[in-house]
């Protein structure tokens, strides 16, 4: 098996399939996080969520809660007024 | 050293019982535990009857020549950061015994968030060789 590389690319990113998109647009620190948190119990290990935010600390603090609960972030997207945050549920 | 985080809320303003949501819900999102202990007039807020109501800013905000800090739009109010926080993590909410009895509180006067009322000490054990907030 490949080792892969975090963040993956734009174009890996954009090839992703998400398991669950979450829409946390307008919504403040920590909103998109606690959104990011209550999604990860939806899906099964190995799939990927996405979050939308508007909040330009929600990567950091996605990519460090990832990091501390182990799973994987994965790298983000920016689209128009906000970003594409994707992690993958490694737990 | 416990990786938990212990707040004591004391002020019963908005601003403060705000900051002090965020910071539980995000030390909750990062897996640490949570004790909150609500005393004075924090606790005088967590009433059932008053827990939405409008609970003004610190004397900070009223001062003069004091910067006009608006709540972003999007922010969940204080309270409902707290419940999320609980729903996703071991966060515990206790009230004080001395504030009950100071502001004639009966236990049933108080919002679900407050999962019981303690005593200084049993906070503190709670609490441990973690790290404590006063706000």
């Amino acid at each position: 098996m490949l080792a892969i590389t975090t963040p993956l690319s734009d174009t890996d990113l954009m090839a992703l399939e998400s398991a669950k998109v979450v829409d946390a647009r307008g919504s403040a620190c920590p909103g998109p996080l606690l959104e990011a948190k209550k999604a990860m119990g939806t899906v099964q290990v190995g799939q990927v969520i996405e979050i939308w935010s508007s909040d330009a600390a929600t990567k950091g603090d996605i990519s460090a809660w990832s990091t501390k609960v182990g799973h994987v972030y994965l790298g983000c997207l920016t689209g128009e007024g906000y970003e594409r945050v994707f992690v993958r549920r490694q737990k | 050293m416990s990786e938990s985080v212990s707040l004591v809320l004391f002020s019963g303003t908005d601003d403060k019982l705000h900051a002090a949501a965020t910071i539980a819900a995000g030390a909750s999102a990062m897996g640490r535990p949570v004790n909150v202990l609500v005393q004075f007039w924090a606790l005088d807020a967590f009433r059932k009857e008053r827990i939405a109501l409008d609970h003004g800013l610190a004397f900070d905000a009223v001062r003069p020549g004091s910067t006009t800090a608006t709540v972003p739009a999007g922010s969940l109010p204080w309270a409902e950061t707290f419940r999320q926080a609980k729903e996703l993590g071991d966060v515990q909410i206790r009230a004080c015994s001395a504030s009950m009895a100071l502001f004639a509180i009966d236990p049933s006067e108080l919002d679900p968030l407050v999962d019981d009322v303690c005593g200084i000490a049993s906070f503190f054990l709670d609490v441990g060789d973690g790290s404590l907030v006063f706000i």
